[in-house]
């Protein structure tokens, strides 16, 4: 079916017999077509596929130079940061990007939220999504460990024991994940072995997710079925640029971080070897956990508190079955907008929380905050049944082009070859 | 260590109880560092002073293990200069042909000899507090060389009915206010080659500005490739950006 020709004879000549040069032309050339109508806030699904690529590959060159042992570890980053060459820049790009790929992948959920990208018949599309959201948290949360600094150290003791919390198994689940009676060299070796191997597993789950994406092809901003070439242009000339002015602008922020402010999402207690003996005043993971976080201390029970912690992603994997209204996007939704930017902020505000001790009015709030973020999933279950959506119009075209225009002039080169 | 981390998870976990506020210091005062900013720079001579304050007073106690005479370039000095320079410590290297560890005087490849043998000697020669090694201090404490140089100048009489423990000093910028370093510097207490007066804010200033050194060596590559890095990129967006209304300009 794909449109996709050439005058080159060597290409047509791979073509013929591995068609790979239509394979890609359908998925991000001018054989994919895609809503006319997507926004900005569209860029961040490919901005997340090449922070994974810089990731990988800054991982594996610094995975050349660092040694996976206790005694070694913290002194072999600190020979990458000043020995080897161009390793403090490989370093901070890896440092750094993680917190980047956070960055946009959440931006990259919320939109999701706010258009209903998630609902039928993209449930699959969003479930994978969840999928590489978990896999990213369990693969930045073992890269953090590495550095063997004592944010590492306390931070994977903290986190590890976490699962003591499960009735009767608990700790002999710690113990097997430790490989042995407390955080240590198996430890350290387990998670660098695994944290090198989850990126790949990421890229499966990418794989898939763009699969399911490509059946249906892109949500866009009204969320309505794009039908017709009118609603329709080739994701290649027009997103390629769009994109490539989104990857610009990522690099740009990227870079003002990596060379101005390298360890401001750090914690100051990572560059002291970690030292079983000595507790740090304040345990707080990367800020990419602390909603997580704030949520897990919010709940007087362990187990219980460690039950919602995970709770508040698993919920994720439902949702497209408890926000069941038809309407897509909350463009037409004036309830659930409303609803959208509450639990925004209820985020910020659990991260914020998570940041700071358990006790007095921050508990309060971290409490309240937690109980909301659940609540926020009652509420639109609620509101998909009570809530009068307003009126969607009958095509992408009509809404973009006030009734009119003309189809897009690449897509008119392309049927003239 | 299972008590331990038991304890650290309680710690988290417990809500409201347990967790007593650590003490925080006082408020750090912000200097205007030469290599603060985008454009920001090392001064060498700053530096030189800064290494002549470790030698003379900080070397006593603390270690700068990271650091080789031969990264010592950096501040300016020649490889002669420097060569002399390692030569002044002795090294531990070995074991020989007879298979004796021995003592050697230093090379431009050595790394700065810590004084203490290990961690558990350092504590013992100092009333049970190690003295950390220096190397990563600016990066390792919130606020970094404000701190350090806070934390040198911050030794006051403590307030009326502050009762500091046995062998503890009084110390606004240190967390819980007792710190177990006896005030390091005073008026004069090294003769600076440089003949600037060394004052002990004019030390603590300079041996800050060091440790920032030793902790970020690559500060000023960092910062000069970062101003040509993001201005590439800012006028690279702005094309790509004119390339994308370009290739959108027939749908709208």
């Amino acid at each position: 079916m794909s449109g996709f020709k050439t005058n080159n004879a060597v290409i047509r000549w791979i073509e013929y017999r591995l068609p790979i040069f239509s394979f890609l032309d359908d998925a991000v050339g001018s054989g994919y077509p895609t809503p006319r109508n997507l926004n900005y806030w569209w860029n961040f699904g490919s901005l997340a596929g090449l922070a994974l690529v810089i990731m990988m590959l800054t991982g594996i060159m610094l995975a050349m130079q660092y040694t996976p042992h206790v005694i070694f570890a913290f002194d072999s980053v600190e020979r990458i940061m000043r020995d080897v060459n161009s390793g403090w820049l490989l370093r901070y790009i890896h440092m750094n990007g993680g917190s980047f790929f956070f960055i946009v992948v959440y931006i990259h959920i919320f939109r999701g939220l706010y258009y209903g990208s998630y609902k039928a018949p993209r449930e699959l599309l969003w479930i994978l999504g969840v999928v590489i959201l978990l896999l990213m948290m369990a693969t930045a949360f073992m890269g953090y460990v590495l550095p063997w600094g004592q944010m590492s150290f306390w931070g994977a003791t903290v986190i590890t024991n976490l699962f003591s919390a499960i009735p009767l198994i608990g700790e002999s689940i710690v113990t097997w994940l430790w490989g042995g009676f407390a955080v240590d060299n198996p430890t350290l070796n387990r998670f660098y072995a695994l944290h090198y191997l989850l990126p790949f597993v990421i890229v499966g789950a990418v794989v898939l997710h763009i699969w399911a994406l490509h059946r249906f092809g892109s949500s866009n901003p009204l969320g309505i079925e794009a039908n017709g070439p009118q609603d329709k242009i080739p994701f290649h000339p027009y997103y390629t640029a769009k994109d490539a002015f989104g990857v610009g602008v990522f690099l740009v922020l990227f870079a003002a971080i990596v060379f101005f402010a390298p360890n401001l999402f750090g914690e100051p207690d990572n560059y002291i070897p970690a030292n079983p003996l000595s507790t740090p005043a304040h345990i707080v993971p990367e800020w990419y956990f602390l909603p997580y976080y704030a949520i897990l201390r919010a709940i007087p029970d362990k187990l219980l508190g460690v039950v919602a912690m995970f709770g508040s992603i698993l919920i994720l994997f439902v949702l497209p079955w408890i926000d069941r209204s038809p309407v897509r996007s909350a463009k037409f939704r004036p309830i659930y907008k409303q609803f959208f930017w509450i639990f925004l902020a209820d985020c910020i505000v659990l991260g914020y929380i998570g940041a700071k001790p358990p006790e007095g009015v921050f508990l309060i709030v971290g409490r309240l905050a937690t109980a909301y973020y659940f609540l926020h999933f009652f509420i639109i279950f609620v509101l998909s049944y009570v809530e009068r959506p307003r009126p969607l119009p009958s095509s992408i075209g009509e809404a973009v082009l006030k009734g009119g225009g003309a189809p897009p002039a690449a897509m008119a080169r392309e049927k003239a070859q | 260590m299972k008590t331990l981390t038991a304890a650290a998870l309680a710690a988290v976990i417990a809500l409201g109880a347990g967790q007593a506020a650590a003490a925080e210091g006082a408020a750090l005062p912000k200097y205007d560092w030469s290599f603060s900013g985008v454009f920001g720079h090392f001064d060498r001579a700053e530096l030189q002073r800064g290494l002549q304050v470790y030698r003379e007073v900080c070397s006593a106690c603390h270690g700068l293990k990271y650091v080789a005479f031969r990264n010592l370039e950096a501040l300016g000095y020649s490889e002669d200069e420097i060569k002399q320079m390692s030569t002044e410590y002795s090294v531990v290297d070995g074991p020989n042909d007879e298979g004796e560890m021995f003592e050697r005087p230093g090379r431009p490849s050595d790394y700065f000899p810590s004084p203490f043998p290990n961690d558990k000697a350092a504590a013992a020669a100092n009333n049970g507090a190690a003295p950390p090694d220096l190397s990563l201090m600016a990066k390792a404490r919130p606020g970094g060389p404000d701190y350090t140089r806070s934390l040198l100048l911050g030794y006051e009489d403590p307030p009326a009915g502050f009762e500091a423990l046995e062998g503890l000093n009084y110390n606004i910028y240190f967390p819980g206010n007792q710190i177990a370093m006896a005030p390091p510097l005073f008026d004069e207490a090294v003769e600076y080659a440089d003949g600037t007066e060394a004052t002990a804010e004019q030390m603590a200033t300079d041996v800050a500005s060091f440790l920032m050194w030793t902790a970020e060596p690559y500060l000023e590559e960092r910062h000069s490739m970062g101003v040509k890095v993001v201005l590439f990129l800012l006028v690279f967006t702005g094309l790509l950006y004119a390339a994308k209304r370009k290739v959108w300009s027939d749908l709208h």
